[in-house]
């Protein structure tokens, strides 16, 4: 474990709309094959940090550097290249509404040359089928799904490609209890099946419990602690332990429950 | 995911090699086989000849991804060879090989349409009976307007007329520009056509005739309420679709407004009022290019034109076209506020019932005016 591979790495990283400032010098690691859960609070920019690793948002000083590549200084081709072994799950799916599900799973697959149509239909079936869904699924429109069947396509497309890395934007919020734990079942175990990276940000104390190695805490425009989940119920940073030991997060972590179940209500 | 240690290069350039089946029935894969390679490997796969390998030996294969899994896999599944054994897999590689596995899709056909004669008239039993539901919910809607409006007058108090006041503004003030132009080069285009044809008789005079009747009969009005109908019918189902999208119509429900007397109201009856005023602009406005063009291309003055205009063109056609101007607004209105709460809760929904209200609307006026046509040849005005 000590000598793991860093396929993601944050230095210095400053973010700023106008004079509001998001980031300042912030550091982030991930590993190979690990789950990191980001979480942080209402504007801490969780979500800018997402965009910010995927290139969607360009920070005003630091280096991204993602699978060995400097995703900001990088050229078109590298850029590309890099972007086909990435799959973003943003939170709504984000498919597009004028394509079928299967279609939509496809569309990454076009860039591959030569690959056979019947094959990459085939193949879009197999990635809608691990993903859980239903075979006829595959030829519906996003609008005729549920949030959390569009949730699943969504994650089919950014597997596509079979990627090295995932990025997952809240991808419980909005789901039923029993939606939002087959979710954290699937990631995890597609994570092990195909040895993913898992970047994930969330609000949901149940999804880190359940799925993430790591997390990762944004707080005061920096990434105040990272570490497991026993690591985050030491921490005696306010918010930290606001958010920890709440009494949402009591039900979610029972060894937290039972450390702090004297205090508060 | 790379496997066997090589090292990561996205697939490009790193080859798949399928040796020929050894004596112990062992095909020998080496190279990456993944979503870049999987269509030469499918290939090469189906290619073999089935009876003479039972094993295939993935001990060189250095890349493996889930399109490799189930290139390999459906050799199995699809019955090409479902004896076959894979050997020599490393210990992610078996275990991606298994996930494939389990997740290889069962194709279910999908429920076929029935072609015979009565599920063809059922469906088409539906459609007709659908139109009809979709006549009579507008019905209702006009039956909400007309019974908020009375209302209305009984209890003055719950009237909104800041809202009526401004969706006139919205509805007929901002309108007159793009009405009075379009009349206006109706006007013209009506003269000049017109001069060209009656030229040939000697009857060049006859253009104002042609030019009042057909404008102030027909035109200024139809054209007229379609213009209205595209700006404004779109206009109703944007605003009032996109607030049942928000749910906005839910909650003022809840908090006692009536969605009929607060967002129905105040924009048909705002269409009500200004849909003719705006037809009598169209007319003038159709009446002055005409006469322009008149004067230009067949150098009829403008007082010839008006005394030609005043002698030979009843009175009544002026009433023909413009009590057509209501019942075209109620249809604009009643459509458009239907149309909007028909949205639902995605973005999709509300430009496709906006541009169902505009189609509609526009069709629903042009059936009308065939209908008042018919109605006016028969009472003979």
């Amino acid at each position: 474990m000590s000598e793991r591979e860093v396929v993601i790495k944050l230095r210095g990283i400053r973010n700023q709309f106008g004079r509001q400032v998001v980031h300042e010098d912030l550091d982030l690691d991930v590993y190979r094959g690990e789950i990191l859960g980001v979480v942080g609070g209402s504007g801490t920019g969780k979500s800018v940090l997402l965009r910010t690793i995927a290139g969607l948002q360009r920070p005003a000083a630091g280096s991204v550097d993602v699978l060995g590549t400097d995703v900001l200084n990088a050229d078109e081709d590298t850029r590309q290249k890099l972007e086909s072994r990435w799959g973003v799950m943003f939170q709504d799916g984000a498919l597009f509404s004028s394509l079928t599900v299967r279609e939509n799973v496809e569309v990454p697959m076009r860039a591959i040359p030569g690959l056979d149509p019947q094959i990459r239909a085939d193949l879009a079936d197999l990635k809608i089928s691990m993903v859980g869904l239903q075979y006829l699924a595959g030829d519906k429109y996003p609008s005729e799904l549920s949030g959390g069947m569009r949730k699943r396509a969504g994650l089919a497309r950014a597997l596509a490609l079979d990627p090295d890395i995932v990025f997952l934007d809240e991808p419980t919020a909005g789901l039923d209890p029993i939606g939002a734990s087959a979710f954290d079942q699937l990631i995890r175990g597609l994570s092990h099946s195909l040895g993913l990276t898992v970047f994930l940000v969330t609000h949901d104390l149940d999804t880190l419990h359940a799925t993430c190695d790591r997390i990762a805490v944004l707080a005061e425009r920096k990434v105040l602690v990272t570490g497991s989940m026993a690591d985050m119920l030491k921490v005696d940073h306010p918010w930290v332990h606001e958010y920890f030991h709440g009494p949402r997060a009591r039900a979610a972590v029972p060894d937290g429950a039972a450390k702090t179940g004297q205090k508060g209500d | 995911m790379a496997y066997g240690g090589t090292v990561m290069s996205g697939g490009v350039g790193a080859e798949f090699i399928l040796g020929p089946a050894d004596d112990t029935g062992t095909v020998h894969l080496s190279g990456a086989l993944t979503i870049r390679t999987v269509t030469q490997a499918r290939n090469q796969l189906l290619a073999l000849d089935r009876t003479t390998f039972r094993r295939i030996d993935l001990s060189s294969v250095t890349r493996l991804d889930t399109a490799g899994a189930w290139a390999l896999l459906m050799l199995k599944a699809d019955g090409t060879n479902a004896e076959i054994a894979f050997v020599g897999a490393s210990a992610e590689a078996q275990s991606l090989l298994s996930s494939v596995e389990q997740a290889l899709p069962k194709p279910e056909a999908p429920p076929a349409l029935d072609g015979s004669f009565s599920a063809w008239l059922g469906r088409f039993g539906q459609r007709v009976f659908s139109g009809l539901m979709f006549l009579r919910a507008l019905t209702g809607y006009l039956g909400i307007f007309l019974h908020r409006l009375a209302r209305a007058l009984r209890h003055p108090s719950e009237f909104k007329l800041t809202s009526l006041v401004h969706h006139c503004e919205e509805v007929g003030l901002k309108a007159v520009p793009i009405v009075a132009l379009m009349a206006f080069l109706i006007g013209v285009v009506l003269a000049f056509q017109g001069s060209t044809q009656l030229r040939q008789f000697g009857a060049e005079v006859f253009v104002v005739d042609l030019i009042a009747i057909s404008v102030l009969r027909e035109l200024g009005i139809l054209l007229t309420a379609i213009i209205v109908a595209g700006r404004t019918a779109s206009a109703f189902t944007a605003a009032i679709g996109s607030m049942k999208m928000r749910e906005e119509i839910d909650a003022m429900r809840t908090l006692g407004l009536d969605p009929g007397m607060n967002l129905f109201v105040p924009r048909i009856l705002a269409l009500f009022i200004m849909l003719p005023i705006l037809g009598l602009i169209a007319n003038l406005a159709g009446l002055f290019g005409g006469a322009l063009m008149a004067w230009i291309d067949l150098g009829i003055s403008p007082a010839m034109f008006t005394t030609r205009l005043v002698e030979g063109t009843a009175v009544s056609h002026v009433f023909v076209g413009l009590v057509k101007a209501p019942v075209f607004a109620l249809i604009i209105g009643v459509v458009g506020c239907h149309a909007g709460m028909q949205v639902q809760s995605n973005a999709e929904s509300l430009g496709r019932m906006t541009s169902n209200a505009v189609v509609t609307a526009i069709f629903a006026v042009i059936v009308a005016d065939a209908v008042f046509s018919i109605f006016f040849a028969r009472i003979g005005i």
